[in-house]
């Protein structure tokens, strides 16, 4: 790696000297008065408890669908069908007839490395698991102590979080994703005897909806869209885009954040409690 | 003092805002060492207070605009009695400085076809102002910074220089500053040295100014031995915050009044009624309903006296707080809140309703403003050669808002911008060819030195003086009365003799603590420029017995074009350390500028 | 408010609120808070108690500012332990029950009293290559649509307070990263470069090599304590990020570089060379 002197050969403007050391209060001690540890805590608890369900839910392997009670909805953590075991309207992606885990598992890794890879759940973990920083000018857990082993940080320069990098891959398959839940959002309409919409459906079409507002306002597809671009002059559908939709969505990437990963898992168990026969699903039309 | 911090450069730049960043970005391009020295940290300096743009007459938006045009704008602007020669380089070579600039990263805003945007403003007969929203000030200086920072130019922040340096013959070779931050000294020796320091806002209690603008450079000129020119010519603006204190003197743009804003006083009466003057009368409504429907019909009535010249205004103002029907800290209202819908103020004033709310805790939309008269520039400054920016000190040149001559006895908005551009390259031009036609490099005169520094040492040593502060708000408190927008006769008369008893408790001013970073013992220094810049402004207010641009008489309330039209005042220092003023005439302008203020009227 | 309120309220003797500013006083020796008790007046900014103090109770008290009006970023210190410019933040916006804490920027070395040496800062910017404009139209001009300068517009509303510098745990809590790290305001330069229309210089591998823009964790604090509010990180971080990603981490970017024979991305060596740092690097003086 090539690096170049923080202070270089020139001469340093007299009055300022080198190696100073830094004062004021210590940094150890928190100055803030407002309740700063507040939103990483929410944060926390908030993704936490998605953990929680979502390790369930992944483990259920049962109830993900609801064609046993006539409802073509098919649980988001368990979309594509892989295995046999949604069957009964109809469509199968994989077949696979050989494998023993919940079918969860391999789907869930797309959707997963998408959102850890993400910038704004990035910032949310850094901030409220790794504590790094916690809060804005509160010092990184272990920065204060002199052995402790977090003293150095590297940010996303080495090995593992260098691979943060490649989020616009996860980003490629997000988009399959998307596209395979606004799939099932339209098989939510096909009811056994014909088109039809229920409470379901509803959230199935809103899951898709929240899903491409995540999706698309992801901050590598705003790069690919035209961020990327020197000039928008001579660009200027992929300005449109950029300015007029991604950049938009962009400003409230944290917003759907929350309210697609919050609705997957609240497909999820609407579909759980719809297929276990825990409630019955009111038809519309 | 045996020891002292030295440095030698073929240039020394003192003031690193607009004009001191151009010329330092000159001098080193012509292969000059250059330095320049500045009091705050770089990138800090006035220039980013410059809100609405520079003018330069490139013909973006009216083909029709041409150097020609601006010139002759500047020069009426400044009621005729501006350097002609100055504002003809000004006008011819202010679209170049500007261009150059996109060579080093400036993004002014666009016409559509991508070329600089210009815009409308007072007294410029097209739209001429280059601009980047209202922070083309922050553009512009950012700007020479990067440029500066890239091509290596050394800068030496927070030192403020205090004394010039001169040799045998008296010429220039050196300056003597101070670290701010451990007070310890260090002399520069330079073959020569550029002065850059900007205004003297600081004289006036009132003012939208900084701390920096101390008036610093004007008087290391004067005590070298160069002349002030034009010192009398303030300009005041009429509508400047005066509520919160931290906001006070803060501008408030014209554009509230234009777009219905009126004065009120305390009695809640529109009282600009009262103030149209016979030379107006023609052109102003004279009753409330009339100036009301100008707003809306432009051609059927008169316009409302609330927009009359900025001179008209400040006085009118200065008149009502006078008579003691003032707001209560001290300024009059200005009332848009009850003539439009919060809607529209909002949506037309963004960044008024902004500063109000943000540091005033005003709602425009919901209670009238508190504003008053604010000292804003000084149009008199050093006196310099039009073409080389020298001043008559071998050795020392001066650009910027410290050179004086430029813009006569008023200067036009986004003409400020532009003269540090022109005025700061040609400054480092000339500075630096001058550096390099000097054979000998400088020596510092060591006495001289040891002199200078015991003396300013010598406020540490005082006890039971008075503070540095205090002084201070003694000098404010009677200048802006006495030599304020309006001026007399006998009050100027009053500010002379009260300037000189208080010049003399200078000798009585005492410094705490010890010589880091003391901000009392700074200002303690800040004060002998004050005291003699300001005596320099009064003398020469006392002496121009006529009313013209940024110096009104209530005394004399005509100007006077046969005689104080062809004067300049010229202030120097004596050597008995006293102020002597001498009348100088105006330069002959050459028939074929002339003409032009002849045809097409 | 209503105008008869607007009043100062000296005089009035029967209950003058007090308020206590806990001023840090100290140098590189050391220091302390020391308490300075005065009279709260209407109206005022930190900055204003502060210049009170300032010339009622300690002359000598250390502190920057200029143009105190939220223009110049001269007077930033941490008011409450929040980056913050004292000329804009309002006493009234403060719990004034509580003594308010005014403590320097604490990760720069300090000098006195509020005052730092940020030095660091004019280093850095000695690393930064310039732009390097292409050639100017036959007419003279140069030719810019205002959607191609938008972008940096907004970052070139920078004042140059250093908050972000300050607020950034990256340096704050990890002052060994300072040769490595240019910080939020010089990382923002950077993208400023890259969006330029006129510019013809690469420095996106410069930005990862020399400027460490992998060592940001995208927490956001830059942003949060901005007092331009320039959405450093979502509008100049991360299009920077992603830029590097483009030449640095991007597998099927660099297949289409090479089949297409595009030209190879700047090396960091080469951009050395035309920082002012690296140009004086090399000429002795």
């Amino acid at each position: 790696m090539t690096t170049l002197n923080a202070e270089p050969d020139t001469p340093v403007p007299v009055g300022i000297e080198k190696n100073r050391v830094r004062g004021g209060p210590p940094r150890s001690e928190i100055l803030r008065r407002d309740k700063w540890w507040a939103q990483p805590l929410a944060i926390f608890s908030g993704l936490l408890a998605f953990i929680v369900y979502a390790t369930w839910a992944a483990l259920r392997n049962g109830h993900f669908y609801a064609g046993n009670v006539g409802r073509d909805y098919l649980s988001p953590f368990y979309s594509p069908c892989l295995t046999n075991s949604c069957t009964s309207n109809g469509y199968v992606w994989g077949g696979w007839t050989w494998w023993r885990l919940s079918p969860a598992i391999p789907i869930l890794i797309f959707p997963l490395s998408f959102r850890l890879s993400c910038y704004y759940y990035r910032k949310s973990y850094y901030r409220s698991f790794w504590l790094s920083p916690p809060s804005c000018a509160v010092p990184d857990a272990g920065s204060t102590k002199a052995k402790s082993p977090r003293n150095k940080y590297s940010g996303e320069t080495k090995f593992p979080l260098i691979f943060q990098n490649i989020h616009r891959y996860t980003w490629y398959f997000a988009v399959i994703f998307a596209g395979i839940l606004t799939f099932d959002a339209v098989a939510a309409f096909r009811f056994h005897n014909g088109i039809g919409m229920g409470l379901g459906t509803l959230i199935f079409v809103v899951n898709a909806l929240l899903i491409w507002a995540y999706t698309l306002g992801c901050h590598s597809c705003r790069h690919l869209c035209g961020g990327g671009l020197r000039t928008f002059s001579s660009a200027n559908s992929r300005h449109f885009i950029w300015k007029n939709f991604v950049s938009k969505l962009n400003e409230h990437h944290q917003l759907f954040a929350w309210l697609s990963l919050f609705w997957i898992a609240f497909a999820d168990f609407y579909t759980w409690l719809v297929a276990t026969g825990a409630i019955h699903d009111p038809r519309f039309f | 003092m045996d020891t002292i911090e030295t440095h030698n450069f073929d240039v020394l730049i003192i003031g690193a805002g607009g004009a001191g960043l151009r010329a330092a970005v000159e001098a080193h391009a012509l292969g000059a060492k250059t330095a320049i020295v500045c009091k705050s940290l770089l990138g800090k300096a006035h220039t980013v207070m410059a809100e609405g743009g520079v003018a330069a007459a490139l013909g973006n938006v009216w083909p029709e605009d041409n150097w020609k045009v601006h010139f002759r704008d500047t020069m009426r602007g400044g009621k005729m009695l501006n350097n002609w020669r100055m504002a003809q380089l000004h006008a011819q070579e202010a679209p170049d400085r500007v261009m150059e600039l996109e060579d080093w990263g400036a993004l002014f805003d666009r016409t559509p076809d991508g070329r600089i945007l210009q815009r409308d403003f007072g007294g410029h007969r097209y739209a001429r102002l280059a601009h980047v929203g209202d922070r083309t000030g922050l553009e512009l200086l950012r700007t020479l910074q990067h440029r500066s920072v890239d091509q290596n130019v050394e800068v030496f922040m927070e030192c403020k220089i205090f004394r010039l340096l001169q040799d045998e013959n008296g010429n220039v070779n050196g300056a003597l500053g101070l670290w701010r931050e451990n007070g310890k000294f260090v002399a520069f020796g330079a073959k020569s040295v550029v002065i850059c320091s900007g205004g003297v806002g600081k004289i006036w209690k009132i003012t939208s100014n900084s701390w920096e603008s101390t008036a610093d450079g004007q008087a290391l000129a004067l005590w070298a031995g160069a002349d002030l020119i034009d010192m009398e010519f303030v300009q005041f603006h009429p509508t400047g915050m005066v509520w919160p204190p931290s906001a006070r003197g803060l501008l408030v743009t014209e554009g509230v009044r234009g777009d219905g804003g009126v004065l009120k006083n305390k009695e809640g009466e529109r009282f600009m009624f009262n103030y149209i003057p016979p030379f107006y009368a023609k052109e102003t409504a004279d009753t409330t309903e009339e100036g009301d429907q100008w707003y809306e019909n432009k051609k059927d009535f008169r316009r409302p006296p609330e927009l009359l010249p900025r001179d008209e205004v400040a006085r009118a103002i200065n008149s009502e707080i006078k008579a003691g029907r003032g707001s209560p800290h001290g300024g009059v209202y200005l009332d848009i809140c009850s003539r439009r819908s919060p809607e529209d103020i909002k949506r037309r004033l963004p960044s008024m309703y902004h500063q109000f709310k943000e540091l005033a805790d005003v709602d425009i939309t919901k209670e009238p403003m508190e504003i008053g008269p604010t000292c804003h520039y000084i149009m008199g400054g050093i006196k310099v050669d039009a073409d080389t920016a020298a001043t008559s000190v071998p050795g020392l040149f001066a650009a910027g808002e410290a050179a004086g001559g430029m813009h006569g006895s008023n200067r036009l908005g986004g003409n400020s911008l532009s003269d540090l551009l022109v005025f700061g390259k040609r400054a480092g031009e000339y500075a630096a060819r001058y550096a390099m036609e000097q054979a000998k490099e400088p020596q510092i005169n060591m006495s001289l030195v040891s002199d200078h520094t015991k003396k300013a040492l010598s406020t540490f040593e005082r006890e039971n003086g008075i503070t540095p502060y205090q002084l201070h708000h003694e000098l404010q408190d009677t200048m802006q009365p006495l030599v304020g927008i309006i001026r007399t006769e006998s009050e100027l008369l009053e500010a002379k003799e009260k300037l000189a008893v208080l010049k003399e408790k200078l000798q009585q001013v005492a410094v705490e603590g010890n010589r880091q970073f003391n901000p009392g013992w700074h200002m303690a220094l800040d004060l002998e420029s004050m005291f003699d810049v300001a005596m320099c402004t009064t003398a020469s207010a006392v002496e121009r017995k006529e009313s013209r641009g940024g110096h009104t008489r209530n005394d004399y309330p005509q100007s006077d074009p046969e005689y104080f039209g062809k004067i300049n005042m010229v202030t120097s220092r004596g050597d008995d350390g006293n102020i002597n003023l001498r009348q100088e005439p105006l330069p002959e302008m050459p028939g074929e500028l002339k003409v032009l203020f002849e045809e097409g009227k | 408010m209503s105008v008869e309120n607007t009043q100062p309220q000296v005089g009035d003797d029967t209950q003058q609120k007090q308020v206590t500013l806990k001023i840090w006083r100290g140098d590189a020796s050391g220091g302390k808070f020391v308490d300075y008790t005065l009279d709260y007046l209407d109206g005022e900014v930190v900055l204003d108690a502060v210049h009170r103090v300032q010339s009622e109770q300690a002359p000598d008290l250390g502190v920057r500012w200029n143009c105190k009006a939220g223009k110049c970023g001269s007077c930033s210190s941490e008011i409450n332990g929040k980056p913050s410019l004292m000329c804009m933040t309002r006493m009234s916006t403060l719990d004034l029950e509580e003594p308010i804490t005014v403590s320097p920027m604490r990760t720069f070395p300090i000098i006195k009293d509020l005052v730092t040496d940020v030095s660091f800062n004019f280093e850095v910017a000695k690393k930064i290559p310039a732009l390097q404009p292409k050639p100017r139209e036959k007419d003279g001009t140069y030719r810019m649509s205002q959607i191609d300068i938008d972008r940096g517009q907004e970052f070139r509303k920078c004042i140059e307070c250093f908050l972000c510098q300050n607020v950034c745990h990256v340096i704050r809590d990890h002052e060994e990263n300072k040769p490595n790290f240019a910080g939020p305001r010089f990382l923002m330069r950077i993208a400023e470069l890259e969006m330029h229309p006129l510019d013809t210089l690469d420095r996106r591998r410069y930005a990862f090599d020399v400027m460490g823009v992998g060592y940001c964790n995208i927490t956001k604090c830059c942003t949060e304590v901005c007092p331009e509010h320039i959405h450093i990180t979502d509008n100049a971080i991360i299009p920077l990020k992603e830029r590097v990603v483009d030449v640095r981490f991007d597998p099927v970017a660099w297949l289409g570089r090479t089949i297409l024979r595009r030209p190879k991305p700047t090396s960091s060596e080469e951009v050395i060379k035309l920082t002012p740092a690296g140009r004086s690097a090399n000429t002795p003086s």
